[in-house]
């Protein structure tokens, strides 16, 4: 029972964190049809910013506003600089754009700062365990948790009470006509890249804490869960992207926990095994719409 | 400038998607006040006409005069800003959005919000139907109902003019009646509308002057009363002009 709780509070935790990913990535599709390859870059960002910070003495708390500013930051002048030029081409210019976008980044990221991690010093107090009730829960779990759920809430508000929340709601239905409402096509582009470079920020902190060090290639594979997540939840659904990241965590942590050991240098596959299964079954996605067709 | 009294007037209006030219040489006016229809079969280019007024396609030749100031190649959101919208054809009401957040987000371009929500309290007394189902789903309603509210919607931006795209299209007869009952209540209340129509019956018995286009061109134009009696409009629409 115990390990069993333990293991669904790492579930948990690490599905916020894709789930956070997964949002950013199904926003900036839902209104631009752009699946973003970059997008991982701006978890890199936020890591290179911290290491930084913290050897400028910058403190850590500080520190982590500043790597979730500089995300966000990068994710509007991504659109700005590399997307809104090609956003009247086609899908694939687009797509071909956002990988241009993210080997740029890498290049940079190799060759003005190194090929090699960097350590970003994670402070004493969130490597500890919390005591609740004879269960040790790791700080750092519970601070993702947290986070995940207050971001989830915030965006929740915003997306349903602000103008411009539901105009992006809109968006994602039917672009030119939300624009004949009156509403800034360039407004909410840049709003959707913006809370995306959030969110990227606040995953991007959740998993440096966990792995103590950033490189040039650290958004990759998390970025690739991601997107994973997105398509199982269903492209362009928005809580499909949120429960298409705890999902895909869940399997995992599962797998990781209860596979005998033999069996666990194939858990990425059996993994995979499974989303297919899932989607084999219902191919728009858990929360897509039949009818959605890009 | 402008003639005077014309809200609106496209001049010499072309419209091209690629090759194809789905507009040649279109010019109309609407003066203020006015329901102005215009008709073509299908595939005439009547929504192309719509579509680049409002800076949705873009204008290949021409000018739209709106208010005296040359609008072409102007982003929608700036259209609708000056105070012309469109109801576009085939409704596009957000049905993922509930009607209250339908009506909310027509008025997007308005500053002031009170007279914002007074619009919407004025449209949902106009549409009792719609506040009836205010908090449920637009992809819930029926056509006529979508029609309903896509038409309160682009009200919300209190516009000075209306650009109606087949309000009819797709909806039962006494439905259509109920539309165009709606349509000429709110030229009543002081809206000028430019109505583009199948119905053509319908169309000319609301409308107060009418143009006909076909293939790209306008081929009939004049006060709805005389288009109404003559064999015209149905010779136009065969193409034998």
């Amino acid at each position: 029972m115990e390990i069993f709780v333990q293991q669904f509070i790492n579930a948990l935790a690490l599905g916020g964190t894709y789930a956070l990913l997964a949002l950013g990535l199904a926003m900036v599709f839902s209104v631009l049809g752009l699946i973003n390859f970059a997008h991982g870059e701006l978890m890199t960002i936020t890591g290179y910013a911290m290491f930084f910070a913290i050897a400028a003495g910058i403190p850590f708390p500080i520190a982590v506003i500043l790597g979730i500013a500089a995300a966000t930051l990068a994710a509007i002048l991504m659109e700005r600089i590399a997307f809104r030029p090609v956003r009247d081409a086609n899908t694939a210019t687009m797509l071909l754009t956002s990988f241009a976008v993210s080997t740029i980044l890498h290049m940079l990221f190799q060759n003005l700062i190194s090929a090699r991690p960097k350590a970003i010093p994670v402070p004493d107090w969130m490597i500890g365990a919390i005591n609740l009730g004879g269960l040790s829960i790791g700080v750092i779990q519970v601070m993702s948790i947290t986070a995940t759920t207050l971001l989830l809430l915030a965006l929740t508000v915003f997306l349903r009470r602000s103008i411009l929340g539901i105009a992006m709601r809109a968006a994602s239905l039917d672009f030119p006509v939300t624009r004949l409402m009156g509403i800034n096509a360039n407004a909410v582009i840049a709003t959707a890249f913006g809370i995306s470079g959030l969110l990227a920020g606040v995953a991007g902190v959740l998993w440096l804490a966990q792995r103590g060090s950033v490189d040039p290639l650290m958004g990759f594979l998390p970025v690739l869960k991601a997107f994973i997540a997105v398509v199982l939840g269903g492209l362009g659904s928005l809580p499909g992207a949120v429960l298409g990241g705890f999902v895909l965590a869940f399997i995992e942590v599962s797998l990781r926990a209860f596979l005998p050991d033999d069996w666990l240098p194939f858990r990425e596959s059996i993994t995979l095994t499974l989303v297919i299964i899932l989607l084999l079954v219902r191919p728009e996605g858990l929360l897509g719409r039949k009818d959605a067709v890009r | 400038m402008s003639e005077q009294g014309n809200l609106l007037a496209i001049e010499g209006l072309a419209v091209r998607y690629g090759a194809i030219e789905a507009v040649r040489n279109a010019s109309l006016e609407v003066r203020e006040g006015e329901i102005v229809t215009l008709l073509g079969a299908n595939g005439a280019g009547k929504s192309s006409i719509l579509n680049a007024v409002m800076g949705l396609v873009p204008v290949a030749e021409g000018r739209v005069v709106f208010e005296g100031q040359d609008v072409a190649g102007q982003p929608p959101e700036r259209i609708v800003r000056r105070g012309m919208t469109l109801c576009p054809e085939g409704r596009h009401v957000f049905s993922n959005l509930t009607i209250a957040e339908n009506l909310k987000i027509g008025a997007a371009s308005r500053r002031d919000k009170s007279e914002a929500a007074a619009t919407q309290a004025d449209m949902l007394a106009l549409f009792p139907i719609l506040d009836e189902r205010r908090d449920q789903l637009a992809g819930t309603l029926s056509g006529g109902e979508q029609q309903m509210l896509a038409i309160a919607r682009a009200m919300m931006s209190q516009p000075k003019i209306v650009l109606l795209d087949e309000p009819s299209l797709g909806l039962a007869p006494q439905i259509v009646d109920t539309i165009f009952e709606l349509i000429v209540r709110l030229r009543d209340r002081g809206a000028t509308i430019l109505l583009v129509e199948q119905n053509v019956d319908l169309a000319l018995e609301i409308a107060d002057r009418g143009y006909v286009l076909a293939t790209g061109d306008i081929v009939l134009s004049g006060p709805a009363a005389d288009l109404r009696g003559s064999g015209d409009v149905e010779r136009a629409y065969m193409g034998s002009h």
